[in-house]
């Protein structure tokens, strides 16, 4: 099930809300959940929904989401750990691990977080490509709107700008 | 010198209530941030001596900073300490509880003198930089934090991917790396049967509540810990914010709420914390667990103006000296739990009543 806010992330959160009589149900990610929860949060009367489902825990959810079912006996090449000793620590072996098991912890890490993609800090000094790709993420979806809305002297732009920042990331 | 300031004293940065802001309802702040060094193995597999390296490498770091709060940490390691001084750092939040068990020479912590700085190296991950302040301030404890970060990121290479971020051991901290937590005192919604209701849900919110020393302890003495759980996907500021938001209106409920027992119930609220200022300031054999409760209304009391010669600050102090490793550290020797039920009484008098 999507997102009902944001149409994109697994909706982890169900929740549900009488409101004079009337039941509406609502189905979030656990980070518009987090976004719109804080402001559901009414201070003078505290009626936060009934929470239905999907509760965010630490190793349990871990142990129960994508990990449950390892497919491979996949081994990280850096420091030795099998799929197999993660799921039962809970704990990688090392930053390679990422890598050699990114299809196994994609769904176990959508579950815990409802997301698995990074979207904060980019370190100064080894970030620098990551934050190249962060922009030309950016223009290329300034350039799709731009189109959208038929303005093709800003799409020119928006694409000269492009041109401009991929030099850099070869 | 070094950290014996910290381990002798019963007093650190954060219990300092004069100096924070919301404290009548928020105890402290604290923002902590993950990260690891690339392609080195997590603490967990370290061995001795590559575990050296990285220890090595972090001391390094700090001391040929340019930045002065870096280059002023004080480093330890945990050979050189006794367990009992280990678990009087835990005591005052500056390690977690799972490290205070190790006896590594490659684990250890680097922190400033009044602990509000602070790295805890080979815990879970490598780093773990800590900011922790008195009140609700989580900006300044992030800021402080972020600004470490990226001095120290200057000199070492962290493990970061673009798609998945900073990487960490465990993957609920990947990401940002970053746990953000807020120490509530709230006697007045517990007295109201409101906390259950509103901890029961706050899974919702991307965020969790535990006790005063963190996973898996009991809530005592009135005393929440507020904390993010969703840690990617978010960025640092999204995170503050969100545990801000919804802080900002538990500390709101909290002070309505006490205004309103001190409206319709003021001589059940003065005739709870007399007995509680009583029985502090005449025990003689007193439990953690008795203590604590006691030591909640006592504060409340304080917060509404009722107790006037006794500072907040000095029962911020009592939370933390009535822990066995700070008893048994001012004792001067090991206690069995009787022992240290007279030692408590005694210390709380002491501090209670300290010129
Ligand atoms: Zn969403
Ligand atoms: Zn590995």
């Amino acid at each position: 099930m999507q997102c009902d806010e944001c149409k994109q992330k697994p909706a982890t959160v169900h929740l549900t809300e009488m409101y004079n009589g009337q039941k509406s149900e609502m189905h979030l990610c656990p980070s518009c959940a987090a976004k719109k929860g804080a402001l559901m949060f009414d201070p003078n009367q505290f009626n936060i929904p009934n929470l239905l489902g999907g509760f965010l825990g630490g190793n349990q959810a871990l142990q129960g989401a994508g990990l449950a079912n390892p497919t491979t006996q996949a081994t990280c090449q850096n420091c030795g750990v099998r799929f197999m000793d993660i799921r039962n620590t809970g704990k990688l072996g090392c930053p390679n691990c990422y890598q050699a098991f990114e299809d196994e912890l994609e769904s176990a890490l959508k579950r815990i977080h409802g997301n698995s993609q990074h979207t904060g800090k980019i370190p100064l000094r080894s970030g620098e490509k990551t934050r190249i790709k962060r922009q030309v993420e950016d223009l290329k979806e300034q350039l799709q709107s731009a189109i959208l809305a038929e303005d093709y002297e800003k799409a020119a732009e928006i694409r000269d700008a492009l041109k401009e920042i991929e030099k850099k990331l070869d | 010198m070094g950290i014996d300031s910290l381990l002798y004293s019963t007093h650190v940065g954060w219990m300092d209530s004069s100096a924070g802001p919301e404290t009548d309802v928020a105890i402290s702040s604290r923002v902590r941030l993950a990260r690891n060094l690339d392609a080195v193995p997590f603490p967990h597999l370290l061995n001795e001596q590559t575990g050296k390296k990285v220890i090595d490498l972090v001391k390094q770091a700090c001391s040929q900073s340019e930045y002065e709060p870096l280059r002023s940490l004080q480093g330890v390691t945990f050979d050189q300490l006794s367990e009992l001084d280990r678990q009087i750092l835990m005591e005052k939040h500056l390690i977690s509880p799972q490290h205070a068990h190790f006896n590594d020479s490659y684990r250890g912590l680097l922190v400033n003198e009044d602990g509000s700085r602070s790295i805890m190296i080979n815990e879970e991950d490598h780093l773990r930089i800590q900011g922790l302040l008195p009140g609700f301030d989580l900006e300044k404890c992030n800021d402080a934090v972020q600004m470490l970060d990226d001095e120290l990121e200057k000199v070492l290479t962290y493990a970061f991917d673009g798609y998945r971020g900073y990487l960490t051991a465990c993957p609920t901290n990947v990401g940002t790396g970053m746990r953000a937590s807020v120490m509530l005192h709230l006697p007045g919604m517990a007295m109201t049967a409101q906390t259950n209701r509103i901890f029961h849900n706050i899974g919702q919110l991307g965020m969790t509540v535990r006790g005063l020393y963190g996973e898996g302890t009991e809530i005592l003495g009135n005393f929440y810990q507020l904390s993010n759980q969703v840690t990617l996907g978010l960025s640092e500021e999204e995170i503050c914010h969100n545990l801000t938001l919804v802080t900002r209106q538990i500390i709101e409920q909290e002070r309505r709420v006490r205004d309103s027992l001190q409206k319709g119930m003021a001589y059940q609220l003065q005739d709870r914390i007399g007995r509680a200022y009583g029985l502090l300031s005449h025990a003689g054999i007193i439990s953690s667990n008795e203590a604590l409760t006691l030591l909640s209304d006592l504060r409340l009391g304080v917060d509404l103006g009722l107790i006037t010669h006794i500072q907040a600050t000095a029962i911020n102090e009592l939370i933390v000296a009535i822990r066995p490793a700070h008893l048994q550290k001012r004792a001067g020797q090991e206690m069995d739990a009787f022992q240290r039920d007279i030692k408590r009484a005694e210390v709380i008098k002491d501090i209670l009543f300290r010129k």
